[in-house]
């Protein structure tokens, strides 16, 4: 991109004819008809781009709007999903209060289990683990995000499920006590398993996030602390934790950003169900993008029209984590830059 | 300043024989984890414990509380809290290997019963859920042209938006663009397909079709290809353009004969990679393609099948011979995207852009 700082120091070669001296529009090249062309359609993808984001947010705010203009309940307090009207008459009734419930808990279990463990694996990758090791590692770590969400929900529900009785009959008898982990027997298709499911989907990225991070952090910060006698612990949380804070942050956040919108492993492994539970443990809750999947298939228009609104709702939160946890990463960039 | 060295300073005779402080032996870890795991089996089947998950937990914790104990008998508190961190770190990394090892490991074993060339050249047909036999040749198809028709939509739009911001981006519109881009790789698939419904089917009137399902699959796709080409196209040193334009050459020759054909390695892993990801995409295919048991080869128009949804489908069935299938087929998926996963690797390492200078 910086053509003319490097080039004008070099010494001319002899048997190149000096050119005419071009006006310096022409020079710059954006008027020869097949620049202006090729700028203009990679501008125009761009801005496409731009379009279908708008587009999205239109199209689903007008069906939305369409939805909510028949809606008996109050869409954000009601804790039915009854489109179809079958128990008040043919008026519709419905509302996200229970999937607003079911996605937080299952998205801040999620967090909960895989931030510390994301930071552990990040950790042994830019720090702990033999030089050799590191590497295949690394993948293996994407080998986890490559894997399909049906998979894991399929996995979920026939494998991990079954065995998750035992521990949870044993938090029931601990601490049980606390109503947050009270289990009554029955298949273990909770609110906890979505939760720990998504920790394990979630983790790759948040993964990757931290350890670029991690590897940013100046050597002499790290060398100084070395220096001074520290041991290995003590480097990482004198000079690495304190410098990747807030790339931490802006990984779990995308984290939550993805485990906010996963669809069919939830659908997969969940036992939905419109009652708001305090315990984690038991049936009760939903999320957001597992109720559409789960309803759509007998929704009519309307209720196709209802899903649509719960899904601007989860679009609008998924963009304001995303936009936020970016923010916070540029701003990173920036300031690392300027400390290399 | 170390804190370690019990011995205080005293007169020249009474120095002892190494200024080293006491240190554990190398293989100490490995011992701690084989007692612990040792103990931990013990405890399991000593009360009882079916669920191997518990007995994995306790092998962990005795192996933490055990090298720390050790530690601080031998080294001093503070080498034991480096060793505390140490082995955490280490439990952390285990703990993300088991489930992708039971995964791959129940996947294969679960799947492979009904995995052969009948099970890849034949559809589902009529067959209901309790039967066995059936295929996912219908299902093969479907996410195959899916996949392709996303990729045709996706790709030029991709390269095309990497290309502007790279080549051309300096203002207002390209930071914009950027914020967006990265945006758009946070957006839930679910919502991908609702935006295609609401606007494909809802509004424009057309029917479920394989068609509307790739569009879905083709904005999940071209965020990811602009991130990826983008860092690619960085990677071009800028000594080439120079040399291009210094011979004359239009910008957009300069581009697409010498930028491109430089970067052509890593913008092909990035493009494979796409498609690995939006092949396991179930959501926006469950809604926009519906379901169809039978062959299907025209996208535009009626049902299709595809790999994820077949796997959805098969496990909601919720028989034996179905749920046979639903891990046949998961098999199947996974074997498809881990393929291309390598594959884009192996293009990686091998057309890997000369930065040296």
């Amino acid at each position: 991109m910086d053509i003319s700082s490097k080039t004008t120091a070099r010494p001319p070669v002899d048997d190149v004819q000096p050119v005419a001296p071009v006006d310096k529009a022409a020079a710059r090249g954006a008027t020869r008809p097949g620049d202006r062309i090729f700028l203009g359609f990679s501008r125009g993808s761009g801005i496409a781009l731009l379009a279908i984001m708008a587009a999205i947010a239109a199209f689903l705010t007008y069906r939305t709007a369409l939805a909510l203009a028949d809606n008996t309940g109050n869409f954000l307090t009601t804790f039915e999903w009854d489109p179809a009207g079958s128990s008040t008459g043919g008026k519709p009734y419905f509302g996200i209060a229970v999937l607003v419930f079911g996605t937080v808990v299952s998205s801040v279990i999620a967090l909960l289990i895989a931030v510390p463990v994301a930071i552990g694996i990040a950790l042994f990758i830019s720090h702990y683990a033999p030089r050799k090791l590191a590497t295949p590692i690394a993948y293996v770590i994407d080998l986890l995000a490559a894997v399909p969400s049906i998979v894991y929900g399929l996995w979920g529900a026939l494998v991990v499920a079954p065995n998750l009785t035992g521990l949870y009959s044993w938090l029931d008898d601990y601490f049980g006590w606390t109503g947050v982990f009270e289990y009554n027997g029955g298949a273990p298709r909770s609110l906890m398993t979505v939760g720990i499911l998504l920790a394990i989907m979630i983790l790759p990225i948040i993964t990757n996030v931290s350890r670029e991070v991690f590897l940013q952090v100046p050597k002499m910060h790290e060398e100084a602390a070395l220096a001074l006698g520290a041991t290995r612990w003590e480097v990482i949380r004198m000079s690495v934790l304190p410098f990747g804070r807030s790339g931490i942050i802006s990984a779990s956040m995308l984290g939550l950003g993805r485990a906010l919108g996963e669809t069919i492993a939830v659908a997969t492994v969940l036992s939905p169900s419109f009652l708001i539970n305090a315990s984690v443990l038991d049936y009760g809750g939903g999320t957001f993008a597992q109720n559409i999947a789960s309803k759509f298939n007998e929704a009519s228009e309307y209720g196709q029209d209802a899903l649509i609104a719960s899904g601007l709702v989860l679009f609008v939160i998924t963009l304001l984590v995303n936009g936020a946890a970016r923010l916070i990463i540029a701003r990173r960039k920036e300031y690392s830059g300027a400390n290399a | 300043m170390s804190t370690t060295t019990p011995t205080p300073p005293g007169p020249l005779v009474e120095r002892p024989a190494t200024l080293k402080a006491a240190t554990l032996p190398r293989w100490s870890p490995l011992a701690v984890a084989l007692g612990s795991a040792a103990v931990a089996v013990g405890i399991g089947l000593g009360a009882g414990l079916h669920s191997r998950i518990q007995w994995g937990l306790i092998a962990a914790l005795l192996f933490i509380a055990g090298s720390y104990a050790l530690a601080v008998a031998v080294e001093g508190t503070r080498q034991a809290r480096d060793r505390l961190a140490t082995s955490l770190v280490w439990v952390m990394f285990l703990l993300a290997v088991v489930p992708l090892a039971s995964l791959i490991y129940e996947t294969v074993q679960r799947g492979i019963k009904v995995f052969d060339v009948y099970f890849l050249t034949h559809s589902m047909g009529v067959l209901s859920d309790e039967e066995t036999g059936g295929g996912i040749y219908h299902a093969l198809i479907g996410t195959l042209q899916q996949v392709l028709l996303a990729s045709v939509i996706a790709v030029p739009i991709g390269l095309l938006t990497a290309i502007y911001l790279v080549e051309y981006g300096r203002g207002k519109l390209s930071k914009v663009i950027t914020f967006f881009v990265d945006v758009m790789t946070g957006i839930p698939s679910i919502v991908a397909g609702l935006f295609v419904l609401s606007f494909w089917i809802l509004i424009l009137g057309f029917g479920y079709s394989g068609w509307a399902g790739a569009m879905a699959l083709a904005i999940l796709m071209m965020p990811v290809i602009v991130r990826s080409t983008e860092e690619m196209l960085k990677l071009v040193p800028n000594e080439l353009r120079e040399a291009s334009l210094a011979l004359g050459v239009p910008k957009w020759r300069t581009i697409l004969k010498v930028v491109l054909p430089t970067a052509i390695g890593g913008i092909t892993t990035g493009v494979m990679l796409s498609v690995a990801r939006i092949a396991g995409e179930t959501a926006p295919v469950l809604l926009l393609v519906w379901v169809n048991p039978l062959i299907n080869t025209n996208p535009f128009e009626g049902s299709q099948a595809s790999l994820p949804l077949y796997v959805y489908q098969q496990y909601a069935a919720g028989t034996d011979a179905s749920y046979d299938r639903a891990w046949a087929a998961a098999l199947a998926l996974i074997g498809f995207i881990m393929i291309l996963n390598l594959a884009a690797r192996g293009i990686a390492r091998w057309k890997a852009p000369k930065t040296g200078r």
